[in-house]
């Protein structure tokens, strides 16, 4: 706080000569704020919090992590080199592939070495070899693979492209030859949003559930009380594997997600609508929720307008703090198989691929969609916690 | 006390009839039953009669009543010790889920032992040495633990325990023990194979609760009567010990509550993963065959369990606490 709050006026110096001064003196001169203080003074709540929030470091580079990736999921198409499902029959479980620059101390451009493959004769396993003799460079803002933007407009363009008749699988392919670079570009629409919309469903819950019983108190407290109790004391795995098993096999895998996402509302809700009832049950005894009463304001108005915004930005705080679960609950399932079903693919999905052992020793690189997971929740868990700090200005 | 133990334990019922309640019927909710797959699986095979089985199979597993006949005639059951047949072998529930249970919670013991232990001996210090590289290194390996799922993890240790320690992989013994009475050696097969799931089960909940200790260790050693105790030549050791850590250490009893579902929770993927004897895999099988008795049974022991923990963790605590305890008794 010190560095933005002014500092106060200096003390009187300390051993002046006894002078009257004749000028006329303007009795609010002391009154008056430099620009910095006056810019303090005036500032909104909203804006105190941004400027809190912005000397919180490791909050600030996660939000700009975070906004990144989800700018990322808008353009998908353009960032994957290949398509989501595109099979490469030659070339399956294929070793991640290193871009290069540099040949024999010459500096020729990103460019990937040609992958040969022959079999084993013990072990009858495909193995890959980087030939070296076969330089490929890669081609940039190019033409490739034709796909459909978001599934509505036709186009081919990417940021990067494989060389021509050449691959270029980043992070190696997988079981049926897809590239795992193109799938997890392609897999983070569906991780990021889950969490969001599954936040905000979860939020309704919460506002409205836990507004109520904090409003009216009496029997309607009691019964979310019993409720929020028994969804808080019960392990939530378990529950949502139930859940999602309870899911109808013939629903189309929209409908899936869409399934999911709500399950993981469900029990997340119980916390975050905890904290609003006991904020509301305190202030609704403070005199201006009194006075709107009298003024006859409806119920509804009165959470509203008038208690709400009291701790929205605490509420924000928390519910984004809750995203990390939600994200990693997803994965959870999916991974199980209850979860999220091909061909809507998620990081959970991928993973699911990653479940015995031989993976780990073998094809090492089908475990690489856990990264963005962990990067994604981290920079969650950093913002969320600069968010819960800087979401009491006055503190 | 005892009114409070009382009134506590009778609240338990409803809680539980609810529960059972509740996940009875959304283990219910899909079309079908567990008698479906089966007779699918019949036809498929060329059996030609399969059709005619399902009848019969369905009239042994009841499933010609409603839903609540059902769901009551399991209720009332459990009171006589009987769970109902399990749809998988016509084997009845009881038989299949003793042994599994039992190292269940042999296992969600051992994990919140780890917790405990774990995070009281990093947070003590991260709070000690405060802003200090240790105290860095501890928040940032909490938060790693955070974010890394559970079940990728249980991989890799699994292999890293395979290569590196022989330990082998799968299991809560070693393969010529199961079915052996229990003796030191094969004592000493499951401590070993009881490390990864610890360690993998225990990491999430370790992270939370490190930083709840040394947020309140920090906030009890600014407070005055430790300047004061300081400024009266008490030891380090004991300006610690004394009084701010009895303190700080109510949030590992008290997050009990919070702890034992996480725990639960992380228990069943991992077991998953790892192939454990323990509930997680068969419950796993049990809701996507629809096998209602056995899935409802033990989920319904998780719930016991739970609840059968918080209780436990708030008696513990108003013995600790006993600004908790005389706020019991003056509530009455």
């Amino acid at each position: 706080m010190s560095d933005i709050a002014p500092r106060p006026p200096a003390g009187r110096p300390a051993a002046t000569p006894h002078v009257v001064s004749h000028e006329p003196w303007d009795p609010y001169v002391a009154d008056k704020l430099t620009a910095d203080q006056e810019k303090y003074y005036m500032a909104g709540q909203w804006k105190l919090m941004w400027w809190r929030f912005r000397r919180h470091r490791p909050a600030v580079v996660s939000a700009a992590f975070l906004a990144l990736m989800y700018f990322s999921i808008l353009i998908s198409e353009w960032i994957a080199p290949y398509d989501l499902h595109t099979r490469h029959v030659r070339y399956i479980f294929a070793p991640p592939q290193g871009i290069h620059l540099f040949h024999d101390g010459q500096f020729i451009g990103p460019y990937v070495y040609g992958l040969s493959t022959h079999r084993d004769e013990d072990t009858l396993q495909r193995v890959y070899k980087a030939n070296h003799a076969e330089r490929q460079k890669l081609r940039f803002f190019c033409s490739g693979e034709s796909y459909k933007f978001w599934g509505l407009i036709e186009g081919s363009f990417h940021l990067v492209c494989p060389p021509e008749g050449g691959t270029f699988f980043l992070l190696g392919t997988d079981r049926l030859g897809r590239d795992m670079l193109s799938r997890i570009v392609y897999a983070a629409r569906i991780s990021l949003t889950i969490g969001i919309i599954g936040i905000t469903l979860s939020f309704t819950l919460a506002l409205i559930l836990g507004g109520l019983a904090g409003y009216y108190g009496g029997w309607v407290d009691l019964v979310v009380q019993r409720i929020t109790e028994i969804l808080k004391s019960f392990p939530h795995l378990p529950l949502w594997l139930a859940l999602s098993a309870a899911l109808p096999v013939t629903w189309s895998p929209l409908l899936v997600y869409f399934g999911i996402t709500l399950i993981l509302a469900l029990l997340d809700w119980p916390s975050l609508g905890r904290a609003v009832r006991s904020k509301l049950l305190a202030l609704r005894e403070e005199d201006y929720a009194v006075a709107a009463q009298m003024m006859g304001a409806k119920p509804a108005r009165i959470i509203g307008r008038h208690l709400l915004p009291g701790f929205m930005s605490h509420l924000i705080a928390s519910a984004t703090l809750s995203i990390p679960s939600m994200i990693l609950a997803e994965t959870a399932l999916s991974f199980l198989g209850l979860g999220l079903r091909p061909p809507i693919t998620s990081w959970g999905v991928l993973l699911n691929e990653a479940t015995d052992i031989n993976v780990v020793a073998v094809n090492w690189w089908l475990m690489l969609p856990v990264v963005p997971v962990i990067l994604v929740i981290l920079a969650y868990q950093f913002m969320g916690d600069g968010m819960r700090d800087a979401a009491d200005p006055y503190a | 006390m005892l009114h409070y133990v009382a009134r506590r334990l009778l609240l338990m019922i409803p809680t539980l009839f609810v529960i059972s309640l509740l996940v009875y019927m959304i283990i219910n909710m899909p079309p079908g039953d567990c008698v479906t797959s089966q007779i699918d699986e019949l036809l498929a095979r060329g059996d030609a009669d399969a059709l005619a089985r399902a009848g019969e199979l369905r009239a042994i597993y009841g499933l010609d009543h409603s839903v609540w006949y059902r769901y009551f005639h399991w209720l009332g059951g459990i009171f006589r010790w009987d769970f109902g047949l399990s749809c998988q072998d016509t084997v009845p529930v009881k038989d299949l889920i003793g042994e599994r249970l039992a190292l269940t919670i042999i296992m969600e013991s051992c994990t919140i032992l780890f917790i405990w232990t774990v995070s009281f001996v990093i947070g003590v210090y991260a709070a000690t040495h405060q802003y200090k590289f240790g105290d860095y290194a501890a928040s940032f390996i909490g938060f790693l633990g955070l974010a890394i799922p559970n079940f990728l993890l249980a991989l890799v240790l699994l292999y890293v325990g395979k290569v590196y320690f022989g330990v082998s992989i799968g299991g809560l013994m070693d393969p010529e023990f199961i079915e052996q009475p229990l003796s030191w050696a094969k004592f000493v097969s499951v401590a070993q194979h009881l490390v990864i799931p610890t360690i993998v089960i225990g990491t999430s909940g370790t992270a939370g609760m490190i930083r709840r200790l040394r947020a309140n260790l920090l906030d009890e050693l600014q407070k005055q009567y430790v300047v004061t105790g300081r400024a009266k030549g008490l030891s380090p050791m004991k300006l610690l010990v004394k009084y701010p850590l009895r303190h700080a250490i109510n949030p590992f009893v008290a997050d009990i509550g919070h702890l034992l579902p996480e725990v639960v929770s992380g228990s069943v993927i991992v077991s998953v993963v790892l192939s454990l004897p323990t509930m997680g895999p068969m419950l796993l099988t049990a809701l996507k065959t629809q096998d209602v008795n056995l899935a409802a049974t033990f989920l319904l022991f998780v719930a016991v369990l739970t609840v059968i923990g918080m209780l436990i963790s708030d008696l513990l605590l108003a013995a600790l606490d006993p600004r908790i305890r005389f706020g019991a008794a003056g509530e009455k």
